[in-house]
């Protein structure tokens, strides 16, 4: 285990380098760059800014500066926020991201498993059929459109929410947001979790553990759940993937001081080091989580322990 | 004193797409405490499923009717509740396939403590010692240790061993197994027989047996049910059977079987034509299509099984055969 944990962990270095460096080269090949304004600075000012933040130096030598930065836990300065560097707004946005991001996986779990079984269990009934509709539901409105749906409802003709916003980060804040990022994710976690539950119903051992005459909660929950459950658990890495990128949106959407707010703002400033900061930290971020849900198939399945 | 098990008119069919299936129908068994039955046929002649409608085994789209009595009480189509207060304890069953039968994602400690654990009471570290004994008396060796695994760290002879531990942990009256030994090497299924036949006898418990293998029967049973199409066409001692088949299917079976013991083996006789169509069954007599002797009554009427000797039954219109 501890041994498998160490070799991820040393894979995902040149995964991180490689990230780094194609983000890096990708957003200095968008046209434009941080300081082309509408209102023209004189040439001076420009060729006075480019020289403070290095920009006037060849691309080769900017990467490799950048890179000494990153080692050392240095994203260098925003150059739209200019009274604070990359690292400083990361940390600020952090928390925010976070919360509502892992609130989201943990809903998208927690439901979409448990619809899902459901679905399995009353296959072709009137619960099955409820499922698989909002499955199908969830999968096919996008983020963008379910969020102001949800807000147009609940917050301005039930009133029942803010519409947006985050206050202190309370649950009445929270709870939109939420429930959007993670709606896409219930559905698919409840379609892959009813799939597979019939798939394990029918399994021989099911039967095996029927004739032994165990009680049904524990045929289920003992003997099925945990063969239904592997392969949620490995669409538990794209899920991350895709709760991350939601984020993006969503922050935008409800107005949350997250950093998903500023990965779309910074690139369409050609802020490089704010982009490049929110890339390593999403980068980072999925590379740990997928690892984590390496471990956790590693619990489940005793076949794959035996490595 | 009534019979261990008394069957009656079981029948199974199954909704499907395409239209009923007759998987078995009119079936009568009994079975003595202590005794050994074999239930012979080949594939889709109902023998399997006969044993999971006793168990409520059924998948979803089958039904079962008639009447299974187990120690006198009812038992077929019981809610699953009451069901397990006889699965599992009083019948208990081993499976064709010891590499599926097991679950792969639960230590073998796991999948034998939880029976004593729902059935008996026991707490876990009783009934692990007690696993650990059985394990060691189905011929385990390492026992303490190896019930620690997963079932695919186990060879397929040494997890039917593992399904025989498990059905006997209650110490049932009535061990059903079905094809037992099909799925192993040959060397192995002599010794899945062995061990059977050692634990009936140590235990006293009476066997049901399933398999499409008469040989296999020969050496584990003293009574015999021959299945076809649904429906039981011969029963009778083992013994009397082989010496003489009394129904043309048997006698079909009998002599398609390679056999060591006599002094002139002869060819082998396949059966000609094909296993019926359990969609589409024959009115009159299923088997008359495959049958030599058949004329004409058994196109238009169904032979019923009945007495020939006290202990030998059939269902062909023939007296005697040929």
């Amino acid at each position: 285990m501890l041994d498998l944990l160490l070799r991820r962990l040393l894979v995902g270095i040149p995964t991180l380098l490689v990230i780094i460096t194609v983000a890096f080269f990708m957003i200095r090949l968008a046209p434009g760059g941080p300081f082309d304004k509408e209102r023209a600075v004189t040439p001076e000012v420009e060729r006075n800014l480019l020289k403070a933040y290095d920009l006037d130096q060849p691309l080769l030598t900017q990467y490799g500066r950048y890179l000494t930065g990153v080692l050392q836990g240095d994203f260098g300065p925003s150059y739209k926020y200019h009274d604070f560097t990359v690292g400083e707004l990361l940390r600020a946005g952090f928390p925010a991201s976070v919360k509502l991001g892992s609130l989201a996986l943990l809903l998208a779990i927690v439901i979409g498993v448990s619809l899902g079984a459901m679905g399995a269990l009353y296959q072709n009934t009137g619960r099955d059929y409820a499922v698989m509709t909002l499955a199908m539901t969830g999968i096919t409105i996008p983020t963008f459109v379910m969020a102001p749906l949800l807000t147009l409802i609940f917050g301005i003709y039930l009133a029942w929410l803010p519409v947006a916003g985050w206050g202190e980060g309370g649950w009445r804040h929270l709870l939109l947001p939420v429930v959007a990022l993670a709606l896409p994710q219930i559905a698919y976690i409840a379609r892959l979790t009813r799939g597979s539950m019939i798939e394990v119903l029918n399994a021989n051992y099911i039967r095996t553990a029927r004739a032994k005459g165990l009680a049904e909660r524990i045929v289920i929950g003992r003997h099925a759940l945990k063969g239904a459950l592997l392969p949620v658990v490995s669409y538990l890495g794209p899920t991350t993937a895709n709760l991350v990128t939601g984020s993006v949106v969503i922050e935008t959407i409800f107005g949350i001081p997250g950093i998903g707010r500023y990965f779309v703002q910074s690139a369409l400033n050609r802020d490089y080091t704010m982009v490049m900061g929110t890339v390593v930290v999403y980068a980072v971020l999925i590379l740990l989580l997928n690892l984590l849900v390496d471990l956790l198939y590693n619990l489940l399945d005793p076949k794959v322990q035996q490595r | 004193m009534p019979p261990l098990l008394a069957v009656q008119g079981l029948g199974i069919r199954f909704a499907t797409p395409d239209g009923e299936v007759v998987a078995a129908d009119q079936v009568d068994l009994t079975l003595a405490a202590g005794e050994s039955l074999g239930i012979v046929g080949e594939s889709g002649s109902g023998k399997t499923q006969l044993v999971l409608a006793m168990l409520g085994l059924l998948a979803k789209n089958g039904r079962a009717t008639g009447s299974v009595r187990f120690q006198g009480e009812e038992i077929l189509n019981l809610p699953a509740a009451a069901l397990n207060r006889v699965r599992g304890v009083k019948i208990a069953m081993i499976f064709q396939d010891p590499m599926t039968s097991l679950n792969p994602y639960l230590k073998i400690r796991r999948q034998m403590t939880e029976v004593l654990v729902a059935h008996r009471g026991l707490d876990e570290p009783a009934a692990r010692a007690r696993c650990i004994a059985l394990l060691e008396q189905v011929g385990i060796p390492d026992a303490a240790r190896r019930i620690e695994l997963y079932p695919h760290e186990f060879s397929g002879g040494m997890r039917q061993r593992v399904m025989i531990a498990i059905a006997l942990l209650c110490q049932p009256d009535l061990l059903i197994a079905d094809e037992p030994t099909t799925a192993l090497d040959v060397t192995v299924q002599a010794q899945i027989l062995d061990l059977l036949a050692r634990l009936r006898a140590e235990l006293g418990m009476a066997l049901l047996l399933i398999t499409h293998d008469l040989g296999v029967i020969a050496g584990a049973c003293e009574r015999v049910a021959v299945m076809y199409g649904g429906r039981i066409v011969e029963e009778a001692p083992i013994d009397a059977l082989f010496a003489a088949p009394a129904h043309p299917y048997s006698r079909g079976l009998l002599g398609s079987m390679p056999r060591l013991d006599l002094a002139q083996p002869g060819e082998l006789a396949a059966i000609p034509g094909q296993p019926p169509n359990l969609q589409a069954l024959p009115a009159g007599c299923v088997y008359r299509p495959r049958c030599t002797f058949a004329f004409e009554r058994c196109r238009s009427e169904r032979p019923d099984l009945r007495a020939m000797l006290p202990d030998r039954r059939k269902a062909c219109h023939l007296e005697h055969l040929p």
